[in-house]
């Protein structure tokens, strides 16, 4: 302990205080402060990047999940609008397919009809025409049986045979 | 070169010296205990000539002294002790084993009391010496390595440059591992100056005491005095009420150990700077101590394996003390942060 008194020098002392001293305030003007600023300064803008990107990042999910949403809410329409224009076609052609009976039926009543007219014409002028050939034939055939008189007295007395006094 | 001057001294056989006729050991002895003082030239070399004068390579530096009033004049005028200097009729000699200057009588006698000690005035002695010089050189060498990597940074768009690039990392490491988780996020910013500045004041004189320079300023009790105090100061008068209030009444233990513990806690406000200046100043010291005894070792054996094992363990200790030099500002730091933590500490959360 003497031994380290003995060799304390007040000179260095004194010199190294006030050289250290100025050297402090003069470190922190020239150096400290302007390092530590421009350290934290860096340190910020890479802490705030950062967090940009994580912004970007939840804001580009936010994205995806809308697209998301949207393309599936688009599906959903489609398949929708899909489905009712199935329906309304399915309707249509139900629709088409029962007039066309409908008409078909129609038609064919008609047909049945005028066929029906026809056939009652054409058989009504059958029976004419067989009226008129029959009368035609008995004229002929009365013609002949009556072209001498013993025929005609022949028949008379066959027709008198036929009739009988009752 | 051209700073330096060259004189001649007359060696004469009284003088305690380096001597051919002493022993070795002793010489050396004699070598580590100058080396580990300041000195008031910075000493180069020096070599005796064919004519049996000892040659002194020096750097001349001024020596201030105050004895009513000051006095200036260059270093080389005390040639190591062996003149006496004239300053207008007040006689001065330097004391060559401890370098202090003393006030003699025209003929430069020493008065020793019964203790051996010296009972001559010793002025106060304000010279520009060996480690002013040095303190001065590592002064100017961070203002400029700090300073142009301040500069580096709105240069590059806030990405550094250069030689000071080596140190961010350092910075950056005192200010998240040091600074932050001892005083406080709130609170560090106020100390970032001292500690950084302490850091790297003390790991370049560290590194500076291991070049063949040979100065030793951090392993001198004035200069790790120094320091220290500034710590004690700026815990103590930045120190908050929670701090007082810890060493004169501790809270949460019985009336009659906190009558007891205050004595001890204020005796710690001392020790705990007094333990930064010793332990810094010793391990530096020590550490000189042991280098120079192994080099010195190698010339007392002068032996092949002797010397080329002393040579070893020189070149082994050398690399620890590069590890020491590091350490100790880091340990300096470290503790000087903590007690600053100690005394910004806010206690009324944790309690």
């Amino acid at each position: 302990m003497e031994k380290l008194i003995e060799e304390f020098s007040i000179g260095l002392f004194f010199w190294q205080t006030v050289i250290f001293v100025i050297l402090i305030f003069l470190l922190k003007k020239v150096a400290w402060r302007p390092i530590l600023k421009a350290v934290n300064d860096r340190e910020q803008g890479i802490k705030d990047a950062l967090q940009s990107a994580e912004l970007a990042k939840k804001e580009m999910e936010s994205l995806k999940a809308d697209n998301d949403k949207i393309m599936k809410q688009a599906r959903i329409e489609r398949d929708t609008l899909l489905k009712e224009a199935r329906g309304i076609k399915n309707s249509i052609v139900s629709q088409a397919k029962d007039e066309a009976k409908a008409e078909a039926q129609k038609i064919i009543e008609n047909a049945n009809e005028s066929i029906k007219n026809e056939k009652n014409a054409a058989v009504s002028e059958i029976k004419k025409q067989v009226a008129t050939l029959s009368i035609d034939i008995a004229e002929k055939i009365l013609k002949e049986k009556l072209s001498d008189d013993d025929k005609q007295m022949q028949i008379v007395e066959e027709l008198l045979k036929d009739v009988k006094l009752k | 070169m051209f700073l330096c001057s060259v004189y001649t001294v007359h060696s004469k056989p009284n003088y305690t010296e380096l001597n051919e006729e002493k022993d070795v050991s002793e010489t050396i002895k004699k070598y580590i205990k100058h080396h580990l003082k300041d000195t008031h030239g910075f000493y180069l070399t020096s070599f005796t000539n064919n004519k049996n004068k000892k040659i002194y390579i020096e750097l001349p530096l001024p020596v201030i002294i105050y004895d009513n009033g000051f006095k200036f004049w260059m270093s080389p005028k005390l040639k190591h002790g062996k003149e006496v200097i004239n300053h207008n009729g007040d006689y001065y000699r330097l004391y060559y084993e401890t370098n202090t200057i003393y006030k003699t009588n025209a003929q430069g006698d020493f008065i020793f009391n019964e203790n051996g000690k010296i009972n001559n005035i010793k002025p106060i002695d304000f010279s520009i010496t060996k480690n002013v010089l040095t303190i001065i050189i590592v002064s100017l060498l961070m203002l400029f390595l700090f300073g142009s990597l301040a500069k580096s940074y709105s240069k590059n768009n806030g990405v550094a440059k250069g030689i000071g690039r080596f140190f961010e990392p350092i910075i950056l490491y005192i200010r998240d591992d040091i600074a932050i988780p001892n005083i406080g996020v709130k609170k560090y910013k106020n100390y970032m100056s001292f500690l950084l500045t302490v850091f790297f004041f003390v790991w370049f004189l560290n590194m500076l005491g291991l070049t063949p320079l040979g100065v030793n300023v951090t392993g001198n009790i004035a200069v790790t005095f120094s320091l220290a105090l500034l710590t004690f100061l700026i815990t103590n008068l930045t120190a908050n009420k929670n701090y007082w209030g810890h060493i004169f009444w501790m809270p949460g233990i019985p009336v009659l150990i906190r009558i007891v513990l205050a004595p001890i806690e204020f005796l710690g406000v001392f020790i705990k700077p007094f333990s930064l200046l010793i332990r810094l100043y010793a391990n530096i010291q020590a550490g000189h101590i042991v280098l120079y005894s192994l080099i010195g070792l190698m010339f007392i054996f002068k032996a092949w394996i002797g010397s080329s094992l002393s040579f070893l363990l020189a070149f082994f200790i050398a690399i620890i003390e590069i590890l020491v030099a590091l350490l100790q500002a880091y340990i300096f730091t470290m503790l000087s942060a903590l007690y600053f933590g100690f005394a910004v500490e806010d206690h009324s959360e944790a309690h």
